[in-house]
């Protein structure tokens, strides 16, 4: 009988010793979250080495999953930016994007742009496909849009060139110092997949505003933040540290991972 | 530490029972299974909901489950809801911390990496580890399958299948034989962690990214879409949970000392009347 109120006593002493272990858990880790952090700098080469191996494990024209008309059972959900307020864009938006213009400049043989409507007239592509938010959630639409590739190889990218950086109207966060842009890049690979489009329409309508009217990029092998809204300027570059905080991204210099395929 | 009952006759051999390659491998899995769940629960954080299928649904229902916080006449609430029953979890899940100070996070900030929310820091600290998880897996299986503990200590065998019904009753009440291998029940235990619940979680982790999504489609389909991935992962890690606290409760009752000899060392003092072999000390 002692012997079992021994068992209870050590139950008993180990329920509290191991919650306690989680409290001590709960803020002893929070340096992890300083960018700056040597340990947290190791962890972030997991990151690369999920890059590296997804890009020899994956083809570069292999496809993302593309879902049946019956799958649409909603609307897009809208997330980060819905409504840009700076002055450039809200003039663009009161003419109904008719004087938008969508810029590649960088490392090409020739800077060229194009209007909303030349856009349009380019070789189309509708696929429906599933977004997936780096939150955690899922939202399955019909983008429709034209390749990025063709327009790519119209500037005629320099071979130096190793990313596409792009440029977008909305003020995703507002400082004292000022509103920072929502920017994002990728490598030439998801830059010239097959299924990166320059989106202008969504479930067979013209693109909303909350979901990045005039021009949404799609990447679709990647999550929601690969997928920049309010598209105006894509730059070919072979150094991405130029750029915002130097991580690539507006969501990559607050933490997140820059490839974004996981 | 030398055995203080006197009475040598009362005592089993002590016997190398855990191979280096089980002892480094499960503490590396410890470690790593801590902050992938703490973690994990920080990532679930940024979207508290689990759905059945490839989409979230937000203008229709297929949610099995959401915790969030509410507002009622009496202030704000937490509360989950769980195959449609609505409980509330005001103070442990929705809504925690102090009453002049309420934190409005699904899971409480005591059992999150970092204890605030930070997406972008709980998916870099859960990806170093999925890796090294990962790779401690491969590593275990390999050394496993060549050294037999697979075939000896973790696949249940016929015996063992028709030993489950007395093993229970031994468990029931208290009485634990310390042999050279597992018992009916242990052998269920860890094959299940092992072929069943390990596998699933990762292949679960690898569904939900968009890239292999792209590799291996078949995924998705194996488990119902991206969002049942996600939920499956879920309830395997509430699975994973549930073994660590058995887990840990039998090393207690078994006797916390002579278990983490073992784990550590590699010997481990059987039960009185196990027969003694080569290499076996007294």
């Amino acid at each position: 009988m002692s012997r079992l109120i021994t068992r209870r006593n050590f139950l008993r002493s180990s329920a509290i010793a191991g919650s306690g272990l989680v409290l001590a858990g709960c803020n002893q880790f929070d340096f992890l979250g300083s960018k700056e952090n040597q340990v947290r700098k190791v962890m972030e080469q997991a990151n690369v080495l999920t890059y590296q191996v997804q890009r020899q494990l994956i083809g570069a024209q292999t496809l993302a999953r593309e879902y049946s008309a019956s799958e649409i059972r909603q609307g897009m959900k809208p997330n980060g930016s819905v409504e840009p307020s700076t002055p450039e864009y809200m003039f663009l938006q009161a003419q109904n994007f008719a004087n938008y213009k969508l810029t590649v400049k960088g490392m090409v043989e020739r800077e060229v742009s194009f209007s909303l409507e030349e856009l349009r007239n380019m070789p189309a592509r509708s696929q429906i496909t599933r977004h997936d938010c780096v939150e955690g959630w899922s939202c399955i639409a019909k983008w429709t849009g034209t390749p990025l590739g063709p327009i790519l190889d119209m500037a005629g990218v320099k071979s130096e060139a190793r990313f596409c950086v792009y440029h977008c109207f909305d003020n995703i966060q507002r400082t004292l110092s000022g509103d920072i842009l929502y920017y994002e890049s990728s490598d030439l690979i998801d830059a010239y997949h097959p299924q990166t489009i320059l989106s202008y329409g969504l479930n067979d309508q013209v693109l909303p505003v909350s979901n990045g009217a005039p021009i949404r990029l799609r990447i679709e092998r990647a999550l929601g933040y690969k997928q920049p809204k309010y598209l105006h300027t894509i730059e070919l570059v072979d150094d991405l540290s130029p750029f915002g905080q130097g991580k690539g991204g507006y969501w990559p210099d607050q933490g997140y991972d820059w490839y974004g395929g996981i | 530490m030398s055995d203080v009952s006197g009475m040598p006759a009362a005592k089993g051999p002590l016997i190398y029972r855990q191979s280096i390659w089980t002892r480094v491998t499960h503490w590396i899995w410890a470690i790593c299974l801590f902050f992938l769940l703490l973690t994990g629960l920080q990532i679930f954080n940024a979207h508290p909901a689990l759905y059945i299928g490839q989409e979230s649904g937000f203008e229709y229902e297929n949610a099995i489950l959401e915790i969030g916080a509410f507002n009622t006449d009496a202030g704000p609430r937490g509360r989950t809801t769980i195959f449609g029953q609505t409980f509330d979890t005001t103070g442990v899940l929705g809504m925690s911390g102090a009453a002049e100070r309420p934190v409005f996070t699904a899971f409480p900030g005591a059992v999150t990496i970092p204890s605030y929310r930070d997406l972008g820091t709980g998916r870099v600290v859960h990806f170093f580890f999925g890796w090294i998880f990962v790779a401690t897996m491969l590593v275990w299986f390999v050394a496993s399958f060549i050294n037999g503990h697979i075939r000896r200590d973790i696949v249940p065998g016929p015996s063992d299948i028709k030993g489950v019904p007395r093993d229970v009753a031994e468990h029931a009440t208290l009485r634990f034989k310390h042999g050279r291998s597992y018992g009916p029940l242990q052998k269920l235990a860890y094959f299940s962690v092992f072929f069943i619940l390990f596998p699933l979680i990762v292949a679960t982790g690898l569904t939900m990214s968009p890239g292999i999504n792209a590799a291996a489609p078949w995924m998705l389909d194996l488990f119902g879409g991206r969002q049942t991935a996600r939920t499956i992962h879920f309830i395997v890690m509430v699975l994973l949970v549930a073994f660590f606290i058995i887990h840990i409760a039998m090393v207690l009752l078994a006797g916390p000392f002579n278990e983490l000899r073992s784990m550590i060392t590699g010997w481990y003092r059987a039960s009185p009347g196990t027969p003694s072999i080569e290499g076996d000390k007294p």
